[in-house]
């Protein structure tokens, strides 16, 4: 492949997110006294939309799916555009056009705003490219593009104890996952002699067939393996790299909160969903005795199961939800963890895990978006102080509802088509024991999420004068969570043209 | 195309009453309520189905319009009318603007939001009683939920927050047993349905087209996926011992909130058990004859008795409604054109007449601010109006001839005395019989000691006539009652089209 430039377009989503960020980087430097709230907001919001036009439009016409001549390789092979990395930037870009306009309203009064937009969009691109990596060393830098930026956005509020004490917890337990999935990368490089997703693919099947020092070698590959799904694992908030998450989720400021819970999982999960099946295949990493299915199927029903059980005894709304995103990636995680050898339904599974991502992408980010509203109301963090709410802020109120229907899986919202789908791929692959364990999870979670809603619309205020504190009406955080509703609501109808395009791009990995 | 114009009139009405100002809501709700009311008034002048929508017969008002795709099976959006679903569409449009204007007197604060929950549930309603694909059913299925769990936990009484979730609970807890059920039966169908369209899965099922899944036999799976639906439906019924919820959740739910509820969301677990129970499983069901015969007809007495020993008034209407469903399970499990026909039209009936008189004994309250039998005697003294059509109701529920009621219990009683489906026929339909003498005694008990004698109540105000629009309403109900008592032939012969091939699914066979 010849790097021409039309070539090079297909990486126009990455490319928009990256230069966006640094134009902010630039404006704030150059002129700090001229920067405005409003216009960096707005500048990041295009360029995060302009970027999910160009996703939108690529997987539309078809670029880099099996009908237009294949995926786009790039970079000596190191980057791959295909339907995959469109479908998991069109997450990302969504999720970060909603939380730049929610924060907009959040840090109406911080004296740097600028910072908080650009390291959003760095934090973004990395996770763009994430999607489109095709080799373990891009997987690597990439992730680390996702990191630190991360890092820096959950304890954006320095003055504030909490957010500066999760930063720290999650920049420790991050460091050392990032070490672990380096390791995993230089064993895998060890026993492959390669770091091109395909070639690791190509020698791993050698090894499984090859008489001679099979065990030693396929030894080392697997250690590899195990340590990269622990990198995954953290990323993805999963059981056992889960303790960052909830501390982290609930001191960062709210929208840094959404952001992370959605978009830097989805992120986690387009490096499951690509490594694991182009690096190391189900039938060969099997034949070499190297069982990495039933690992992802144990953390699977793990995490889902803990996740839950914790949500339901927190008091605190964003605690509750922090361990309901654990939860939900233990759903996204069946479609990794439902695959078979034979891979007849392999694409259908992961691509409603793929799809399931994209609802959560809407409903969880406008959960967490309408306790940044709380937060910015000044309303206390737990189910009481949210009592009546539904009196003072309707609409806000009835779209919370909307998310908390929809995560549960409750049939008129896109929730429950996403979870269904995946369950049901679940079934068709033989995998009854994990769906039944996602049913059953999933009407546990009925309990807390409809708990929230109650306290809305059901419960009377502690006090009269508790909610006289919701005075202001921030326009541009409304706007973030009633588009989220209605994208969640749309979803159901518009389920059919997600769920074709989702199996079609996973499909293809197979 | 009108079913769906129907629909979406409905929908977008609820939206507009919502956003608009409280001290209207009431009346524009009411005004925008006769226009689906008018529509079905045209669905049923211009009505040519004929036969049973599952069966083969001739739908009317079809439409079938591809929504997407899972596991190999098209989901549609897939609507029509038959003989069985055209008097319940009709029934819904009819009772909503009426439990609108009785919503008028003692809903005062929130209104907007009231009464747009009241035309959203009623387009969910629409959307049970029409679509043919069994996707599409479910999200209106569940849909029904959400408006009725804030309608009770909002506008209910003292202990509205216990009913409202015990209600919530039962009926998800019932929703899943159920969509289990019936999703075992589309996995044993394999790959002899492309869809989810149930006259599709009927005729797949008579065809034998159940097979062996996971290790099961058909003749299991399909006992097993009658028994889960069996039960699921029966909470939404009710049927005794899971009738529990109904009392709560009626005696907490404001008045036209319990009209709606006794009137028509009854009747989705009667058409549901009628659909999918009895439609497509007629082997299963006609094997179960005498246990399900018995559990209607305890359901019946049962009912009568506990409504015998109550002391509130709307206690006494809401366990006579679990003792009528049980005349409507009797009359479908006998297998007979008079049966079936009769328990659909009892459907009807019931929905206008326990509509009557929830909605009286709501005019009352008003007035007395109390329920309890004891509080007060000789209302009619102070509202003759009132009480004379609450007299008039009561005895429409006793089955005095001319009277929908009557119509209804007639045609069952004809139907199920000799069946020959069910063993002992004639002796379940004397139990069953038994049961109008225990209505007759407590209706006419607990009239005497509170509408008659001298007046006695003790009030700091003076109790004067209802309201003209509290009357109204009471009056129109009425007038349907006689003229489908007088003329039952209106619905009847639809009906009678319709249930006659699911009465032949059962002779065929046996």
């Amino acid at each position: 492949m010849v790097n021409s430039l039309p070539q090079v377009t297909a990486l126009l989503p990455v490319l928009l997110l990256g230069f966006t960020g640094l134009a902010l980087l630039l404006v704030d430097t150059l002129r700090p006294d001229t920067r405005s709230n409003t216009s960096m907001a707005v500048v990041s919001a295009l360029g995060a939309l302009a970027s999910l036009a160009a996703t939108v439009w690529f997987v539309a016409s078809g670029t880099g799916s099996g009908d237009t001549g294949g995926a786009i390789l790039l970079f000596a092979d190191a980057v791959k555009v295909d339907t995959l990395g469109l479908f998991f930037t069109a997450i990302f870009a969504s999720v970060t056009s909603l939380v730049v306009v929610a924060a907009h309203d959040y840090f109406h009064d911080h004296p740097n705003p600028a910072t908080f937009y650009s390291l959003t969009l760095f934090a973004a691109t990395g996770m763009s490219l994430l999607a489109v990596a095709n080799s373990l060393a891009v997987v690597f830098v990439a992730l680390e593009m996702v990191s630190l930026p991360s890092y820096v956005l959950v304890a954006f509020l320095k003055q504030n104890r909490g957010s500066v004490e999760a930063g720290l917890k999650y920049f420790l337990v991050g460091a050392l996952s990032s070490a672990i999935f380096l390791f995993g990368i230089s064993l895998v490089y060890a026993a492959t002699g390669s770091l091109m997703l395909g070639e690791v693919a190509g020698v791993l099947g050698d090894i499984a067939s090859d008489a001679d020092g099979i065990g030693s070698r396929s030894g080392i590959a697997g250690l590899g393996i195990v340590m990269i799904l622990g990198g995954v694992a953290f990323k993805t908030a999963s059981v056992p790299f889960h303790f960052w998450a909830p501390e982290a989720y609930e001191g960062a400021p709210a929208p840094v909160s959404a952001f992370l819970s959605s978009a830097s999982k989805a992120a986690g999960f387009v490096v499951a969903f690509r490594v694991f099946t182009e690096a190391f295949p189900v039938g060969a990493s099997l034949a070499a005795d190297i069982n990495w299915v039933l690992a992802f199927g144990i953390l699977a029903a793990v995490t889902m199961t803990l996740g839950n059980f914790a949500a339901a005894v927190q008091e605190e709304v964003k605690r509750m939800l922090a361990y309901s995103s654990i939860g939900h990636a233990g759903y996204a995680l069946i479609g990794v963890a439902a695959l078979s050898a034979d891979g007849s339904g392999n694409g259908a599974v992961m691509g409603a895990a793929m799809a399931h991502l994209l609802v959560y992408g809407f409903m969880n980010t406008g959960a967490f978006l309408f306790v940044a509203m709380a937060e910015r109301w000044g309303v206390g963090r737990t189910f009481e102080d949210y009592a009546g709410l539904a009196k003072r802020a309707p609409v806000a109120s009835t779209a919370m509802a909307v998310f908390m229907f929809s995560l549960a899986g409750l049939p008129p919202f896109a929730g429950f088509f996403s979870k269904y789908f995946l369950f049901m791929g679940a079934i068709d692959n033989g995998f009854l024991w994990l769906a039944a364990i996602g049913a059953v999870n999933s009407v546990i979670s009925l309990y807390y999420y409809s708990r929230v809603v109650k306290a809305l619309f059901i419960d009377d205020p502690a006090s009269p004068t508790a909610l006289d504190t919701i005075d202001v009406r921030p326009t541009a955080l409304y706007a973030a969570v009633v588009f989220a509703a209605v994208a969640t609501v749309l979803l159901l109808p518009g389920f059919g043209p997600v769920i074709e395009t989702a199996e079609a791009a996973a499909s293809a990995l197979f | 195309m009108i079913l769906e114009a129907l629909i979406a009139v409905v929908f977008v009405s609820a939206l507009v009453v919502l956003l608009s100002p409280n001290e209207w809501a009431g009346r524009l709700a009411f005004a925008l309520s006769l226009i689906p009311f008018a529509g079905s008034l045209y669905l049923w002048s211009g009505f040519n189905g004929s036969g049973n929508a599952l069966t083969g017969g001739d739908i009317a008002y079809q439409t079938q319009i591809e929504w997407l795709e899972v596991g190999g099976r098209s989901v549609s959006w897939f609507v029509g009318l038959d003989g069985i679903s055209l008097p319940l569409v009709v029934l819904t449009t009819f009772l909503v603007p009426l439990a609108i204007v009785s919503a008028w007197t003692p809903i005062d604060s929130r209104q907007s939001q009231f009464y747009g929950l009241m035309l959203f549930m009623e387009a969910n309603l629409l959307g049970v009683f029409t679509a043919l694909d069994f996707f599409l059913w479910f999200v209106f299925w569940e849909a029904v939920l959400v408006p009725m769990y804030f309608l009770i936990g909002v506008w209910g009484g003292p202990r509205r927050k216990y009913a409202a979730i015990k209600f919530f609970v039962y009926t998800n807890a019932a929703s899943l047993l159920m969509f289990i059920g019936f999703m075992s039966l589309t996995f044993a169908l394999g790959d002899s349905v492309t869809s989810f369209a149930l006259p599709e899965i009927t005729g797949a099922i008579a065809d034998g087209g159940l097979g062996t899944w996971f290790g099961i036999s058909p003749d299991r799976i399909a006992m097993v996926a009658f028994l889960a639906m069996f039960a699921g439906f029966a909470v939404k019924v009710p049927i005794v011992p899971v009738h529990t919820w109904l009392p709560d959740a009626h005696v907490e739910a404001p008045t036209p909130v319990s009209v709606l509820l006794a009137g028509v969301l009854l009747k989705m677990g009667t058409y549901a058990l009628l659909r999918f129970n009895f439609t497509m499983l007629p082997e299963q069901a006609s094997a179960l004859a005498v246990p399900i015969a018995a559990i209607a007809v305890i359901s019946v007495i049962y009912g009568a008795m506990l409504a015998l020993a109550q002391k509130d008034l709307k206690r006494i209407v809401a366990y006579s409604s679990v003792s009528s469903m049980g005349y409507v399970i009797l009359g479908l499990v006998v297998f007979t054109e008079y049966g079936v026909g009769g328990a659909t039209f009892q459907m009807v009936a019931h929905g206008l007449i326990s509509g009557l008189m929830f909605m009286a004994v709501g005019v009352v309250y008003n007035a007395t601010h109390t329920r309890m039998v004891g509080d007060m005697a000789g209302m009619a003294d102070r509202m003759p109006v009132t009480v004379g059509i609450l007299v008039a109701g009561a005895f429409g529920y006793m089955g005095l001839p001319l009277m929908a009621g009557f119509a209804g219990e007639f045609f069952i009683f004809v139907g199920s005395f000799s069946a020959p489906a069910l063993p002992y026929a004639p002796l379940f339909t004397a139990l069953a019989m038994f049961g109008i003498v225990i209505v007759a005694g407590y209706l006419l008990s607990a009239m005497q000691s509170t509408l008659f004698g001298p007046f006695e109540l003790s009030t700091d105000y003076e109790v004067g006539p209802a309201p003209f629009h509290d009357v109204a309403p009471l009056a129109v109900l009425l007038v349907a009652i006689i003229v489908l008592g007088v003329a039952p032939d209106i619905f009847f012969e639809m009906i009678r089209d319709a249930a006659v091939p699911v009465v032949e699914g059962v002779s065929i066979d046996g």
